[in-house]
């Protein structure tokens, strides 16, 4: 590890405790939302369209609501109709309307899986076979499914109100364009004539999913009065309870939403898909509770994928080294309904460099392709993909090192973004130097057909609302409630914290995520926010119980509360000495218990950066690649539990990898999705990765008060890129695509032999 | 609902008789019907391995067996790796290298380093990534698995 | 899923009969297939019949003398594993032991990976270029089929209604003999073949000409592909990277290969060269061993 800035000392922030929820995760006890089994419980089943695009003229459900053992059939009709009312659902916002009618398609559906329907019945078997009696007269449309096609003028238009957003203003036709955006700095053609030398290419990208192994799930009871309660795994409860309100038009005091365990998210459980569902199934059935579980082939035919993408870029640099003009063109499948992640893609493209002239252009499409969801650092794979790319073949054209031309172009703290916004203290050059010093770098790749690439990336990160509170317990521990859910380890993370706070050891805390009616709002454990924003609360919540208890030692000490001190876990006020056990002790007979909440919404988030270098090895016959060792270099601002930060960056450049070599979403002409299984959606198994080499790099963030930068993100940032950048070392390719398929590398090695 | 077939077995030691349709799985079973969710389901058709369980000692994919399969067979679930009152080695050693984000793939994996280790108590690095290759794990990128599983060797063995 | 009833029999003969019954019967070996196919409606079952009870469906058996006999319940892993299938033909466990991962390998059988008639399975090709044969017992009595010729289709076997695969047994290896099947997969475990070649060679005793060979090929036609050109050219010629490389040119040629999810044609004919080149390769260094 290595620390940059004064270092801070502390006892428990960098420690590696078990996580506290660990023996339930080894064991098998830990209950994930499928696991719920609540009595009288029913099963639901939903149907799926077979079609891309198609007008739903009917829809027949007798055959189904006759079945044995259903019990409640729903369609779109059993929705409130919604009002276009644009909600934050935190990476993304979403109109609610589509957001229903994404839920089960009203007039039309718009992609291979779209809901249309569901069932509850007694048992699975039971719904399934139900749902499958549903008759549905569909008029065919013809799909668009690629966004240069829906942008042309003549393309079928998916949704009839749709007006383009540009640069703010609405424009007047019908169109697939949801949205253009633009961001400026500088003279772009000044800046391209300073240039000695330019790359110029264009990119495209396909749509991949988030892959988390847990299928989404929901349960829910609605009571005899009206009182709802969600099961669910969910990335965030809050969002769950908001956006069932909003399509079920309910009050949000009506609704509690229990978050279980859940298996991965990466942006995809953020959204909900089955929880409205599962509250109509309830009500209709009589008050049963209902739980839905998606099949692998519905999460990947309709739940989550980012989009696919097609990506100009044209970069200048000078023979000094210096880039002097970028500029690129990034166009997003949003899928059915608005709302791709294009706009935090153009934050991403040039966001590691200093440019004094840029142009950066956005454009959001929807396409007869699921909605695409958040998926770790949104849009920022497929960006720095197509930057980082060139970046490396401007380095290689002026006979520079990669790192070095990195770091000479590095931005730190001042620098301005296209967008404007300058940066604050920032770790990009640190994280640089850690990469060109880091084991890896520093020890050759010798052989045929192998390469060593590497890639810079960047993540803003985020703060948001998040709440805690703790108690004081006799003996001496202290009980934290808090509202983020633990994908992986926060609970332990944000423990630590307000152990760190109080000056406890890390056994004396002991941390529970609450459900919706125990704790104040928080947003989701999304955009690399838990550690950041819901530990801040965490630390807000320990000075406060800190205050508290200085003023219960000074009651009892009979001082004022100012003559109190507290140190490592012990109150001090002259020769008067209190451990915090012993003073808990005595709460009962000093005005009893000490309990504290905290909200915040932090805006001082920091950005952070990463630099990845792989070695990978070709098969030039095969176009079969196999990553020979891989590193990932990022500023953590602060590792709070550095076990679970290196974690979170083999796992993003795991995913990054597969992204790179693999995984894609493969579409007949009719739209319908062929590998809508793991069989041939390919993620990477064991045999497939090195083991992950990981450099935690601290530059802490002025904005928090432990130094904490997000670090879940910014890791799917460089892997694609550094990869591509690895097999043209390797074999003299530069492939523009993703995935580099070994089908696609032998197809560009042959084009290149001519 | 057609008829119930009545299987007995043993269950992580003890025995267990349950009634099922023959078109239920395994998983769903032991999921449904005899509350052990420890085995998950993450694609109900092999190609994750969530949803491992062990019948006499191989290692399977509970989606891919019928429970009336089981009748008289000998069953492990992640729910039956610990001695009593403690953990399995490979139980400690995830624990220790943070092997788990999500936690979701962990009772299949560890089941299956089970099997691995049952049959190869040392294992190379290159011997853990094949047993596991049928595995799918999306959070942490496999390194700290295979780590766990080769440092519970290591701990088995002194 | 739909409801079917489930059988167990322990004979091969009360097998037999719960076939015949009425309506749609579906033997049961490892269920790597057949699962996931009744739940997605893929194959309709009134009634399921599992197949691992049945002695002769279990023995697994090599004498030197007549050669090696998998019955059609034997699990991959147990052939695998196997010491003598190891020694004896370690063509054939290349086939066998990449289809699936290891949980996979305790349930998957040779004969269920027959009997489903994928155009990409694995241990077809290998079988093929082994001259196995396929046991097959039904109504109307037993009989022999060539492996080759036991695919009919994708998902089609020359299985009549009411017969199923006993076993499938291999020659014993001829002196000088090797054999070597490989597959083309983008990542390393869990996924289909691209592309399959399988190769099997006796070599003359100086080990530096063909006396016979036996090439085949997987996911590049309807069904496994025996390519008889191959074999035929190589028989008599010297073992040399340009009369191999023209084998794997008459492979290619054979290819009769389609686009879909897992690869595009031309990447299959293109690979199906390079891996038939691969296959007699190392076919040739198990010869020569
Ligand atoms: C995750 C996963 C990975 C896989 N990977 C591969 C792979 O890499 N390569 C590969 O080739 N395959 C693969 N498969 C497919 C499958 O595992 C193999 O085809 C396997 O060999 C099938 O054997 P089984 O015993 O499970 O067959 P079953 O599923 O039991 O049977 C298959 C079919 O044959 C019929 N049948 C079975 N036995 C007989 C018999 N004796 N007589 C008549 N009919 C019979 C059944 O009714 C069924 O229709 C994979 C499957 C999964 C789930
Ligand atoms: S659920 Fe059984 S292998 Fe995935
Ligand atoms: S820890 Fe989440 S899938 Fe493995």
């Amino acid at each position: 590890m290595t620390t940059a800035d004064k270092p801070t000392e502390f006892k428990v922030l960098g420690s590696t405790p078990l996580r506290q929820d660990g023996v339930d995760k080894v064991t098998g006890r830990a209950q994930y939302g499928a696991d719920i089994r609540l009595p009288g419980m029913l099963y639901g089943a939903v149907l799926r369209s077979p079609h891309a695009h198609a007008r739903i003229k009917a829809i027949d459900t007798r055959a189904a609501e006759a079945y044995p053992g259903v019990r409640a059939v729903v369609t779109a009709q059993d929705l409130p109709e919604l009002e276009s009312k644009v909600a934050d659902l935190g990476e993304g916002s979403m109109n609610l309307r589509y957001q229903s009618n994404n839920i089960l398609a009203r007039d039309k559906v718009l992609y291979f899986g779209h809901a249309v329907a569901a069932v509850a019945a007694v048992n699975a078997h039971a719904a399934e076979a139900a749902a499958a009696l549903i008759q549905v007269e569909y008029e065919v449309l013809p799909p668009v499914l690629d966004v240069r096609q829906a942008m042309r003028p003549d393309a079928p238009i998916l949704l009839a109100e749709l007006r383009t957003d540009e640069l703010g203003q609405k424009g007047e036709q019908p169109t697939n364009v949801a949205a253009h955006y633009l961001d400026e700095a500088g003279d772009l053609e000044q800046g391209f004539r300073e240039a000695d030398v330019v790359v110029e290419r264009e990119f495209t990208t396909a749509m991949v999913h988030q892959g988390y192994i847990e299928p989404q799930n929901a349960t829910a009871l609605v009571t005899a009065d009206g009182q709802v309660t969600i099961w669910c795994s969910t990335q965030g409860a809050f969002g769950v309870r908001e956006q069932t309100a909003e399509i079920l038009r309910l009050p949000v005091s009506k609704i509690r939403v229990i978050p279980m365990e859940i298996g991965g998210g990466f942006g995809g459980k953020i959204g909900v898909y089955l929880e409205p569902l599962a509250v109509l199934l309830s009500r209709k059935s009589g008050h049963r509770p209902v739980k839905l579980t998606m099949s692998r082939r519905d999460v990947l035919a309709a739940t989550g994928p980012t989009s696919g993408s097609y990506i100009k870029v044209k970069m200048g640099a000078n023979r000094a080294g210096q880039i002097t003009a970028a500029q690129a063109t990034l166009i997003y499948e949003a899928g059915a309904y608005p709302g791709s992640p294009v706009g935090s893609a153009m934050g991403v493209i040039f966001a590691p460099y200093r440019i004094p002239n840029a142009r950066v252009e956005g454009y959001d499409v929807v396409v007869n392709k699921p909605r695409t969801a958040a998926y770790r650092a949104p849009g920022g794979t497929n960006a720095a993909f197509a930057s980082e790319t060139v970046v490396d073949e401007l380095a290689e054209k002026l006979g520079l090192d990669p790192l070095a031309f990195r770091l000479q172009n590095g931005v730190q703290e001042g620098d301005r973004r296209v967008n404007g916004v300058a940066y604050k203290r920032i770790g990009l050059l640190e994280v640089l130097r850690a990469a060109q010093s880091s084991a890896h770098y520093q020890t050759p790749l010798a052989g045929p057909n192998r390469g060593r690439g590497v890639a810079a990336g960047y993540w803003g990160n985020y703060g948001g609302k998040s709440s805690a509170s703790a108690s004081v317990n006799a003996d001496g521990t202290v009980s934290l409630q808090e509202g983020s859910v633990d994908i992986g380890g926060s609970r332990t993370a944000l423990a630590m914290q307000l152990a760190e706070t109080l000056g406890l050891p890390i056994e004396a805390v002991r941390a529970a995520v609450a459900d919706t009616d125990a704790v104040g709002e928080t947003e989701g454990t999304y955009g690399s926010r838990t550690t950041f924003a819901t530990g801040w609360a965490v630390y807000e919540v320990g000075q406060q119980l800190k205050t508290q208890l200085c003023e219960r030692a000074a009651r009892l000490w009979n001082v004022a509360a100012e003559q109190v001190q507290y140190a490592a876990g012990v109150f001090t006020s002259g020769e008067q000495r209190l451990t915090f056990a012993e003073l808990a002790a005595q709460l009962d007979r000093l005005g009893g218990p000490v309990v504290a909440s905290a909200a915040v919404q932090p805006k001082t988030w920091g950005p952070g950066f990463a630099a990845h270098i792989v070695d990978v090895e070709v098969d030039p016959e095969t176009g079969k690649v196999q990553v020979l060792r891989y590193t990932a270099v990022q500023d953590a601002g602060k590792a709070v539990y550095p076990n679970y930060v290196a974690s979170q960056m083999q796992g993003g450049a795991a995913q990054g990898i597969g992204w790179a070599l693999n995984e894609e979403y493969v579409y007949d002409a009719q739209g319908r999705l062929l590998n809508a299984n793991w069989l041939d959606y390919r993620m990477l198994v064991t045999l497939d990765l090195p083991m992950l080499e990981t450099v935690i790099v601290e530059v802490p963030n002025p904005g928090h008060p432990f130094g904490v930068r997000g670090v879940g993100e910014v890791p799917i940032v460089p892997p694609a890129a550094a990869v591509a950048n690895a097999l043209y070392r390797a074999v003299g390719v530069r492939m523009a695509e993703l995935p580099m398929a070994p089908g696609r590398l032998v197809a560009a090695l042959q084009a290149r032999q001519g | 609902m057609s008829a119930m077939t009545h299987v007995q077995t043993t269950l992580n030691g003890e025995a267990v008789e349950f009634l099922c349709e023959p078109r239920q799985s395994l998983l769903e079973v032991l999921r449904e019907t005899l509350g052990l969710t420890g085995a998950k389901e993450g694609c109900n058709n092999g190609n994750c391995g969530a949803c491992n369980v062990l019948i006499d000692g191989a290692l399977v994919n509970a989606c891919l067996v019928l429970a009336v399969e089981v009748q008289g067979r000998t069953l492990t679930t992640i729910e039956g790796i610990a001695p009593p009152g403690g953990l399995h080695p490979l139980q400690r050693q995830f624990l220790e290298h943070a092997a788990l984000q999500c936690g979701f793939c962990t009772p299949g994996f560890i089941v299956a380093a089970k099997a691995l280790l049952d049959r190869t108590p040392r294992p190379s690095e290159l011997e853990v990534r094949q047993w596991l290759a049928g595995n799918l794990c999306r959070c942490t990128g496999y390194d700290r698995i295979v780590r766990a599983v080769l440092a519970a060797a290591e701990e088995a063995q002194t | 899923m739909r409801a079917f009833e489930y059988h167990s029999p322990d004979s091969l003969e009360q097998t037999l009969t719960l076939l015949a019954g009425p309506g749609q019967a579906q033997p049961l070996a490892g269920g790597t297939d057949l699962l996931p196919q009744l739940r997605e409606g893929r194959r309709p079952a009134d009634r399921v019949i599992d197949l691992k009870r049945v002695p002769e469906l279990n023995a697994l058996t090599y004498d030197p003398a007549r050669g090696l006999w998998v019955g059609a319940a034997v699990a991959c892993y147990r052939l695998c594993h196997d010491p003598a299938v190891i020694q004896h033909y370690p063509g054939v466990v290349d086939g066998a032991h990449v289809i699936g991962a290891v949980q996979i390998q305790f349930r998957a059988t040779v004969g269920g990976n027959l009997c489903n008639a994928s155009p990409a399975a694995d241990s077809i090709p290998a079988l093929i270029v082994h001259t196995a044969v396929c046991h097959i017992a039904g109504p109307a009595g037993a009989r022999t089929l060539p492996v080759e010729a036991f695919c009919v289709g994708p998902g089609r076997t020359a299985l009549a209604p009411g017969e199923i695969l006993v076993a499938v047994s291999v020659p014993p290896p001829a002196p000088h003999f090797g054999a070597h099947y490989l597959r083309f997969i983008p990542r390393n475990e869990m996924d289909i073949a691209v592309v399959g070649a399988a190769a099997a060679v006796t070599l003359a005793a100086d080990g530096r000409s063909f006396v016979a060979a036996r090439v085949a090929l997987g996911a590049v036609a309807a069904t496994p592909l025996l390519v008889p050109e191959a074999g035929a050219y190589l028989a008599g010629r010297p073992v040399t990277a340009e009369t191999i490389a023209e084998a794997a040119r008459l492979a290619q040629a054979a290819a009769r290969p389609i686009d879909d999810v897992r690869g595009t044609a031309a990447f299959r004919r293109h690979l199906s060269a390079v891996l038939t080149r691969r296959a007699l390769e190392r076919a040739v260094e198990r010869a020569r061993a």
